[in-house]
Formats: structure tokens, sequence, C-alpha cells
């Protein structure tokens, strides 16, 4: 691109827009950020009782991965088209359609994570006077942690890229800056920085959520 | 009248499938736009993926093909084509055709190498034991057997592609997008909704049809 004599620069990288605009960048990561914690937790809301409902029934479970499949290949953009309208611009449509995103991980990871628990610690468990409940919540669930925690990791990564994707409904968090910056004329400085720190987030998120794997499952340590 | 009609109503209209704004056109468009932005990347992603792959040479490239396909799970889509708005590439069909070959590099990259490098070490030895050159290995052994796994990379690279080529009615690109940014842009539900509905629906008819030759390709166990 050829830069016309006099024009004003336009660095990607900008101490200064950072400085001047820091009250901005701030709640724009805020924003992001609740809408990943929404949707990973509504998720988690849905797929733990689903998957708890379906689980050890094949045809139940392959229909339940089927339905959060499709729902799953259905581009962002076109569920938030097809919500917007219902919903409005607003975080409820960007909540609703990034909560579905994370159904398929979600519910895939607790599946295979309950699968994997063997049948002679279930006997054993059964064998103490364990009843169901007991089962699922001291020796089930926390064998399939890692597995769970693994998929609400992959779902974190992948929900703080899309919701970028939210700004067709103004509310897309660090990807209402990215726009702006494009609709300023390709501000690069301002694009570029939201960018970075939506990329970091999801780097935070990752290690955070490792972190509280670490803490949750002591026994898995090596 | 409700959403539901009006969406129905605007993709029962005639007047929607002619021209340069009609359906028929941007779904061509879309089509195109996506086809040429895999195979771009089939081209980078099918050589050098089978040769780290094969070739025991860099056992690092992989690991680092591995790590970088990851690692690009965090890079938000929209922001690379915002990015690559501002830079020489510019805007338009042919900016969103480069934005597009690297979302689908990750998984064609990933698929083939994994596949390449996960054929049985045990086959590979029996084939060179019968006195197959390494370029023989690699076309009657570790091809066709991977094959599945690459099918699969293509797969995933085209259904993810034909999904983002969507946002690049955002960068001035066309496409079925074009319903969703006007119809928002215009105010327009009945429009927004009809162009979520075709974009939708597109994703689905070619997961399906694709997870069909996947099939066909798997041989059964």
């Amino acid at each position: 691109m050829l830069v016309p004599p006099g024009s004003p620069p336009n660095p990607w990288i900008s101490v200064d827009y950072v400085r001047e605009n820091s009250d901005v960048l701030l709640a724009a990561t805020q924003q992001h950020i609740e809408l990943v914690a929404l949707s990973i937790g509504f998720g988690l809301l849905v797929a733990v009782p689903l998957g708890l409902l379906v689980r050890g029934h094949r045809r139940l479970e392959s229909l339940l991965l089927g339905a959060t499949g499709v729902l799953y290949t259905i581009p962002s953009l076109a569920l938030f088209a097809v919500l917007a309208p219902v919903t409005g611009l607003t975080v409820t449509t960007v909540v609703i359609g990034l909560t579905g995103y994370t159904l398929l991980v979600l519910v895939r990871n607790l599946l295979t994570g309950l699968a994997g628990v063997p049948e002679e610690v279930r006997e054993s468990a059964r064998g103490m006077g364990m009843g169901p409940l007991r089962l699922l919540w001291q020796v089930e669930l926390p064998l399939a942690l890692p597995a769970v925690l693994a998929g609400v990791r992959v779902a974190t990564v992948s929900t703080v890229a899309l919701a970028t994707v939210g700004v067709v409904v103004s509310n897309g968090g660090l990807g209402q800056l990215i726009f702006e910056g494009l609709n300023r004329n390709l501000y690069r400085a301002e694009i570029f920085t939201a960018t970075v720190l939506c990329v970091l987030l999801a780097a935070v998120a990752d290690l955070l959520l490792l972190g509280l794997e670490r803490l949750l499952t002591p026994w898995a340590r090596r | 009248m409700s959403l539901l009609e009006d969406t129905l109503v605007w993709l029962g209209d005639r007047a929607h499938y002619r021209g340069v704004d009609g359906v028929p056109h941007r779904l061509v468009e879309h089509l195109w736009i996506s086809g040429a932005a895999v195979a771009l990347a089939a081209l980078v992603a099918f050589p050098l993926a089978i040769w780290l792959g094969h070739s025991p040479r860099f056992p690092r490239g992989g690991t680092a093909v591995l790590s970088l396909s990851n690692a690009s799970r965090a890079v938000p889509v929209f922001a690379v084509l915002v990015m690559l708005a501002a830079t020489p590439v510019g805007f338009g069909n042919r900016a969103t055709i480069v934005a597009l070959t690297l979302f689908a590099l990750p998984p064609l990259l990933t698929n083939t190498f994994v596949g390449v490098r996960g054929v049985d070490r045990d086959v590979v030895e029996a084939a060179r034991g019968n006195g197959m050159s390494g370029g023989q290995v690699l076309r009657a052994v570790e091809l066709p057997l991977a094959l599945p796994l690459i099918a699969a990379g293509v797969r995933t690279a085209a259904v993810q592609v034909v999904a983002t080529a969507t946002l690049a009615a955002y960068v001035g690109g066309g496409g079925l997008g074009r319903f969703i940014a006007d119809g928002f842009g215009q105010a327009d539900p009945a429009m927004t909704a009809a162009g979520g509905v075709l974009v939708a629906a597109l994703a689905l008819v070619l997961e399906l049809s694709l997870g069909l030759v996947q099939r066909r390709l798997t041989p059964r166990s």
C-alpha cells in the first residue's frame, strides 16, 4: 500500500494509544471476560445434567453428541443472525450463541471421563456400601474431573476467540474495539492492541484452568 | 407477521434470486472463495506435512506444527481478517481468500502430519524390507493408510472455511455473509435471519456430505 506523503503515521504498536485509552481497553476486556465466564458457566449448567442423564444409554449418548455437533457446525455469525431478531442486539444473544458452542466439547469430555472410570473402582465403591449418588459424587465425578476440565479449557480458549464475533450484535467485548479500529480508517494500534489482549486473555485463562486442575486433582500429579 | 413468516417470505421471494445481490450469485461467490482458500491451503499444507511425517530428519518440525495449530485456536478469526485489511492485502474477495487460507492450514497440517506419522512403523519397515524406495513407501503404504485422517482434515478445514467466509462480508467481501451484514446494516431482521438460515444450511449440508465422503475413504475395521 502506498502511503501518501504527509499522511499521519499509523503504527501497529503504540504505547500512547494504550495509555490514552486504558479505560476503554479495561471495559472491553471486562465485558469479554463476562461473556466468556457466563457462556462457560451456562454451558456447564446445561452439559453436565444432560450428560449425566444420557450416560450409559448408547442411543441417547450419540443423539446428544449429534445434536450438540449440529449446533457446533452452525457458523457463529449465522446463529447470531437468527437469534438477534428475537433477543435483540444484547449480551443475551451473544451468551446464548457462545453457550451453544461450548456444549459439544463439554458433553463429549464429560462422557469420555465417566466412561474412563474403571469398572473395578465402581464395584469396590458399591461393595463399600455406596449408593448411586455417593458413587457419582465421591468416586466417578472426581475421577472424570481431569477430562471435564480439559474440555473446559478447550471450550474457554475457543470462546475467548469466538466472543469477538459478538460485535455483529454490538456486544463483542474486545471485538468491539477491533471493529471500531476497522471503521476508524484502519486504526492499527486499536486493532492490534485489542487482538493481543484477546490472545493474552485466552492464554491466561488456559493457565489458570490448568492450575485449577492441578489443585483439584492432587492425586493425578506425577 | 412473525419473524419466522417474514424470513420464509424473504426466502420465497423470487426477486431475491436474481442478479449480483441474488442468493445464487452469492452462494457461488461463497463457494468460490471457500474452495480457492482450501485449495491454496492444501497446496501448502500437504507437501509440508507429508514431508514432515515421512522423513524422520526433523522430529521437532512435527511438534512445532502441532503446537502452532493448537495455539491458533486462541487467535480470533475476526481479528485476523481485520488486521489483514490493514496490510497491503487490503479488502475484498481476494483478501478474504488469503485470510481463509491461513485458517484452513491448521487442520490440514495437523491431520496430514498425524496421519502419515501415525502409520504403523512395522508396516513401513516391512515395505522397506521388500525393497521399496522411500518414494514407493510413501505412495503405496503411508499415503493410502493416512487417507482417512487426511480426509477428516479436509472436511474440518472446508466446514470451518465456509463458516468463516461469512465474516468476510464485514471486511468488504461477498458471499452469503452479505445478507447478514446488510440485514443488520439496514435493520432488516428478515434478511438477517434468512442469511443466517442459508449459511447454517450450507455448513450442515457440507459437513454431512463431506462426512459421507470421509466414511467412503475409511476402511471398515
